[in-house]
C-alpha cells in the first residue's frame, strides 16, 4: 500500500508544472509575497506623504491644480494666530493627556497586578473604552459636558452640593481645553494600563524577593526594581501615545470642533478644516505638514530618553 | 488572600504580597487596592452607563433632573432606537460601516500574512529592513495623510465611495498586522517547514497547510484588531465621503444626527450604542485575543 502511493508520488515530483517551478523560486516567491503589503503602503502611504509635503509648497486648492509657491504657506501660517493657538494647545494637549494617562495608567496596572478574583473580567472591562468608537464615546462626552443637563453639574449641585451653579463646560476656552484633555485622558488609560501590566508581569519575582532581602521599602522596591524594568515597555508605548495624541483628530472634532472661538483647535482639526471645508488644500496640508517636525522630536526624545537602558532587560545590547 | 501568599504561583502578585504578609490587613487592602480599582472601573465605564441610560430615556424624564432620578429610568422607552431604524438612515451606515471593515480587514490579513511569512520565514537579504520599513509606516498618523489623499481619491475617482476607504484603511492595518504575525511566525518551530521541505512540500503547500493553521491564534489577534480599527476610524471616512447613504456610522451620527441647535440626546446616545454594539460583543467573544495580542504586540 505504502509503496504504490510513495511511486504515485515521486511520479508527480518529476515534472512541476512551470507555475510551481517559478513558487518554488525564492525570489520571486519573496516578490509575491511582499507585493500586495508593500504596493498599498506604497500608493496610499508613501506616495501621499511626498504628495502631501509637495502639497504644502503649492497653492493648491479643490478643483484646482496649484502651482509652486515655496515657503508661502508656511510663511503665512508664522505670522497666523490660529495656527500658534492650535501648535500651542496641541503641545499642550498631548503634554498634559500624556501625563495623566501615563500616571494613572500606571497606578491602574500596578492596582490589577495584584492577586484579586475576577482578574481577567476586570481586565476584559477595563479595555471596553479603549475598544468602543472614539467618536461614538466623545458623543457621550459631549453630552456628559452639556451645559445644562450636564451630569457632572448636577452631582455637583444637587448631590454633594459644592458648587451652586452649573458648570459651563464647553462654553469658554479653558474649561473646555481641560474638558477634551479629560476625556482624552478616559479613553488613553485603558491602553496604558493593559500594556504596561503586560510589562509587569515579565519582571521576575525573584527580583523582588533579592530587594526585599536586603531590606528595601515597597516605593525603592518600585523605584528600583519595577520601574527600571519596565522602562523599555513604557519608552515604546509612550512614543505611540504622543505621536497618536498629538496627531488627535477625532476627539476634538467630535466634541468642540475647535470651538468655542477656535480656542481647542489641534493642528489635525484644524488642518481639516481649512483644507477640506474650506477648500485651501495647499495651506491644509501646510499645518499637516508642520506636524512632522514636533512628531518627529517626541519620537526621539521618548524613545531615546526612555529606552537607552535596554540592558535591564537582561538581553543585552543586540 | 494568605493561601494565594502560600502558592508560588501568585508570584506576578509580588509587588504588594510581602506588605500583606506582614500586615495581613484586610481594611489595608480595602483602601489601597479595592477602593482606588472600584473609583477606576466606575470611571472607565460611566459613560456607556450614561450613554445606555440615555438611550432608553423619554424626553420628558432626560430633560428633567428634579422630578425624575437622572442615574435611574423610571419608564425605559424604545423610541429613540425606533426612530433611529426607521426614519433615519442608520440600517444603512451600519450595512456600509460592516461592509467596510470586513474587506479592509480580509485585504490587510491577506498582505499581510504573506509579507510576514516572507519576512520571517523566507529570509531573505534585508528582510530585517522590509519589516522595520513596515513598523515604521504605522507610526504615520493619518491626520498627516488624509489632505493628500483626499486629492488622490479624487483623481482616482474613488471619491464618496466606499471602495475609497477598503483602499485606504489597509495603510494602518497592515503594519500592525504584520509586526503581529512576525512574532506570531517566530514562535512557530522552524523545523516544522523543515520537515515538510523534506518530505517534498512547495512553500506555498508549506505555507498553507502548516504555518496558517498553527497560526490561527495570532491571525484571529490581527483580524480582530483591524476590524475595531477600521469600525473605529474616522478621519478618512469624514474627508472621503459625502453622501449620506454611503457614510460610515461615526461620521454619520456626527453629521447627520447633529442638526440644528437642539441636540437629539435619546437617538443620538441611542447611535452611539448600537454603533459600538457590534465591536463590544466582537470584543467579548475574543477578548483574551484582545489582551494577548495587544500585550504580545507592545513585547515585541
Amino acid at each position: 500500500m505504502s509503496a504504490t502511493t510513495a511511486a504515485a508520488w515521486s511520479r508527480t515530483r518529476q515534472q512541476p508544472n512551470w507555475l510551481v517551478r517559478l513558487f518554488e523560486w525564492k525570489p520571486f516567491l519573496v516578490v509575491a509575497c511582499l507585493l500586495p503589503a508593500v504596493g498599498l503602503l506604497t500608493v496610499f502611504l508613501t506616495y501621499p506623504l511626498g504628495l502631501g509635503i509637495w502639497l504644502a509648497f503649492t497653492d493648491t486648492t479643490i478643483g484646482r491644480r496649484g502651482i509652486w509657491v515655496g515657503l508661502e504657506n508656511f510663511e503665512y501660517l508664522l505670522e497666523d494666530p490660529l495656527w500658534w493657538n492650535a501648535v500651542f494647545y496641541s503641545v499642550f494637549y498631548t503634554g498634559v493627556a500624556t501625563i495623566g494617562k501615563f500616571g494613572l495608567g500606571l497606578w491602574l496596572a500596578l492596582l490589577l497586578n495584584n492577586h484579586m478574583p475576577f482578574k481577567s473580567l476586570l481586565r476584559a472591562i477595563i479595555l471596553l473604552p479603549w475598544i468602543v468608537p472614539t467618536v461614538l464615546s466623545a458623543i457621550a462626552f459631549w453630552w456628559i459636558y452639556d451645559p445644562q443637563f450636564s451630569i457632572i453639574s448636577f452631582l455637583l449641585n444637587d448631590m454633594l452640593g459644592v458648587l451652586d451653579h452649573n458648570i459651563d463646560f464647553l462654553g469658554s476656552a479653558w474649561p473646555a481645553r481641560w474638558s477634551l484633555i479629560a476625556a482624552n485622558i478616559w479613553r488613553g488609560i485603558p491602553f496604558v494600563a493593559i500594556s504596561l501590566l503586560a510589562g509587569l508581569q515579565t519582571i521576575s519575582p525573584s527580583l523582588y524577593e533579592a530587594a526585599l532581602l536586603d531590606g528595601s521599602s515597597a516605593w525603592q522596591r518600585f523605584r528600583y526594581v519595577t520601574f527600571p524594568m519596565l522602562l523599555p515597555i513604557l519608552a515604546i508605548v509612550m512614543t505611540f501615545s504622543i505621536i497618536f495624541t498629538f496627531t488627535d483628530f477625532q476627539l476634538v472634532y467630535a466634541i468642540t470642533r475647535g470651538g468655542p472661538v477656535n480656542s481647542t483647535h489641534l493642528l489635525a482639526t484644524l488642518a481639516f478644516q481649512r483644507g477640506i471645508p474650506g477648500g485651501q488644500l495647499g495651506e491644509g496640508a501646510a499645518i499637516a505638514v508642520s506636524m512632522i517636525p514636533f512628531l518627529v522630536f517626541a519620537t526621539l526624545f521618548s524613545y531615546f530618553g526612555l529606552a537607552r537602558r535596554k540592558w535591564q532587560q537582561g538581553e543585552g545590547n543586540d | 488572600m494568605t493561601e494565594a501568599v502560600a502558592t508560588p504561583a501568585a508570584g506576578n502578585a509580588a509587588t504588594a504580597q510581602p506588605e500583606t504578609m506582614a500586615w495581613d490587613s484586610r481594611a489595608r487592602r480595602m483602601v489601597t487596592l479595592y477602593l482606588p480599582l472600584a473609583c477606576f472601573v466606575v470611571i472607565l465605564l460611566f459613560p456607556f452607563y450614561w450613554m445606555t441610560l440615555t438611550a432608553f430615556k423619554p424626553n420628558a424624564e432626560l430633560f428633567d433632573y428634579k422630578t425624575y432620578n437622572p442615574f435611574w429610568i423610571s419608564s425605559p422607552t424604545l423610541d429613540h432606537i425606533y426612530h433611529l431604524l426607521f426614519n433615519t438612515a442608520y440600517p444603512r451606515w451600519l450595512v456600509t460601516t460592516m461592509t467596510v471593515a470586513i474587506c479592509s480587514t480580509f485585504l490587510s490579513l491577506v498582505a499581510s500574512t504573506l509579507a510576514a511569512y516572507a519576512i520571517q520565514r523566507l529570509r531573505f537579504k534585508g528582510s530585517q529592513y522590509v519589516g522595520l520599513a513596515i513598523y515604521l509606516a504605522y507610526l504615520v498618523p493619518p491626520s498627516i495623510l488624509f489632505i493628500p489623499l483626499a486629492t488622490m481619491v479624487y483623481q482616482l475617482g474613488l471619491f464618496d465611495s466606499p471602495l475609497a476607504l477598503i483602499l485606504t484603511y489597509p495603510t494602518f492595518l497592515i503594519p500592525f498586522c504584520t509586526w503581529l504575525l512576525i512574532g506570531y511566525f517566530k514562535s512557530i518551530p522552524y523545523e516544522l517547514e523543515e520537515c515538510a521541505l523534506i518530505d517534498g512540500a512547495t512553500r506555498l503547500q508549506i505555507l498553507r497547510q502548516i504555518t496558517l493553521p498553527l497560526a490561527v491564534p495570532g491571525l484571529i489577534s490581527a483580524g480582530i484588531f483591524s476590524f475595531t480599527l477600521s469600525w473605529n476610524e474616522f478621519i478618512y471616512a469624514l474627508a472621503f465621503i459625502q453622501s449620506s447613504e454611503s457614510k460610515t456610522v461615526p461620521v454619520a451620527i456626527l453629521t447627520e444626527l447633529v442638526s440644528g441647535d437642539v441636540y437629539q440626546w435619546g437617538a443620538l446616545m441611542a447611535g452611539s450604542l448600537l454603533g459600538s454594539l457590534p465591536v463590544a460583543i466582537f470584543y467579548s467573544f475574543f477578548v483574551d485575543y484582545y489582551v494577548s495580542s495587544l500585550t504580545g504586540a507592545v513585547k515585541e
